[in-house]
């Protein structure tokens, strides 16, 4: 049993990968859980950035500062590359929700609701009646 | 070099407290408005976190787009919609489930990870240097990041340039169609004569 011992060190080099899983987790979560289209999208925004940190947090040296030279020999700089993948992803993530939105304003008009449970009714209730008048027709 | 991990842990930590209290409160709190307001808070947090992480350029454009603009369109929606979610009704036994088991499984992932922090992990002794190096004789910069940005990785902004044009012709179809108003106005004569 000496083998399993708490090793501090690895924790605290490892526990920030840890924290943006729970966060990417509580978003999965929204976006799972609710039926609020809306909330949805919220929660899709909340997994979206727990990777951006993932990725950033790869980047980061300790002891080093942000990667804007200032000229002055033997200064750490934190990798630049993560920052501008995500500088990327953030401003393509607010098109999609952009996007997404959008789509949640159209169905709201059609359907006259942004809930996922109302929406699935009523598309079954419209399939029935679909079917009924293609059977009534047919005679 | 401990003492620096330590001190970074602490911020690190309470700012991450303060983010997955938001997030709770967002996936609790019923209010479209609350959560929209609350997601704008999220986005700040964030952008506080990345200047810990020494993204000064992720941070401002975090601030700008995430707690800015994102918010103004959420906003713009629910003024669209509506202001109230509807009480959740089945169990939110399977959807914890599963998330507990990827989340799970993702922590396993990151058993094998290197250390946070480390001036000689992978992803810092390959091109990152060369960069670093080469911005003040190529570009003339002092901000690395605007210089991979805009000129070594140039085809990438214009990618991304590329999707947001398209992105807003998307929306702009959905939503500013003359034909719209016509089309909903169909769709309630039909739901009148049912």
């Amino acid at each position: 049993m000496e083998e399993i011992v708490f090793d501090f060190g690895f924790v605290l080099t490892h526990y920030n990968y840890w924290m943006f899983v729970v966060l990417m987790m509580t978003g999965l979560y929204i976006t799972v859980s609710r039926g609020n289209l809306v909330k949805k999208v919220v929660g899709l925004n909340i997994f979206q950035t727990a990777v951006f940190l993932l990725y950033v947090s790869m980047g980061k040296i300790v002891g080093g500062t942000a990667p804007i030279l200032t000229g002055e020999p033997g200064t750490v700089y934190s990798n630049p590359l993560p920052h501008v993948l995500i500088l990327t992803a953030i401003v393509v993530g607010i098109a999609t929700t952009a996007l997404a939105l959008a789509l949640v304003v159209r169905i709201r008009e059609t359907y006259d609701t942004i809930e996922e449970d109302e929406i699935i009714a009523l598309e079954l209730a419209m399939d029935t009646t679909a079917k009924a008048s293609a059977a009534g027709s047919e005679r | 070099m401990s003492n620096g991990l330590i001190g970074v842990a602490v911020i690190d930590i309470l700012l991450f407290l303060f983010l997955v209290l938001t997030a709770i409160a967002i996936t609790r709190l019923r209010n479209l408005f609350a959560v929209v307001m609350l997601a704008g808070v999220f986005s700040l947090l964030s952008a506080a976190l990345f200047v810990t992480l020494d993204a000064m350029d992720v941070a401002f454009t975090e601030a700008a787009v995430g707690a800015g603009i994102s918010t103004v369109l959420l906003l713009g929606t629910l003024a669209l919609t509506v202001r109230d979610e509807k009480p959740v009704t089945h169990s939110a036994f399977l959807p914890l489930l599963i998330c507990t088991i990827a989340g799970a499984t993702l922590i396993y992932g990151t058993l094998d990870m290197p250390p946070f922090g480390a001036a000689d992990n992978p992803v810092q002794t390959h091109v990152a240097p060369d960069y670093l190096e080469r911005t003040p004789v190529e570009i003339g910069i002092p901000n690395t990041v605007a210089a991979v940005l805009a000129s070594y990785r140039g085809f990438d902004t214009l990618g991304e340039v590329v999707v947001v044009f398209t992105a807003a012709i998307a929306v702009l179809l959905l939503l500013g169609g003359g034909g719209r108003s016509r089309r909903h106005d169909d769709v309630s004569d039909e739901r009148k004569k049912d």
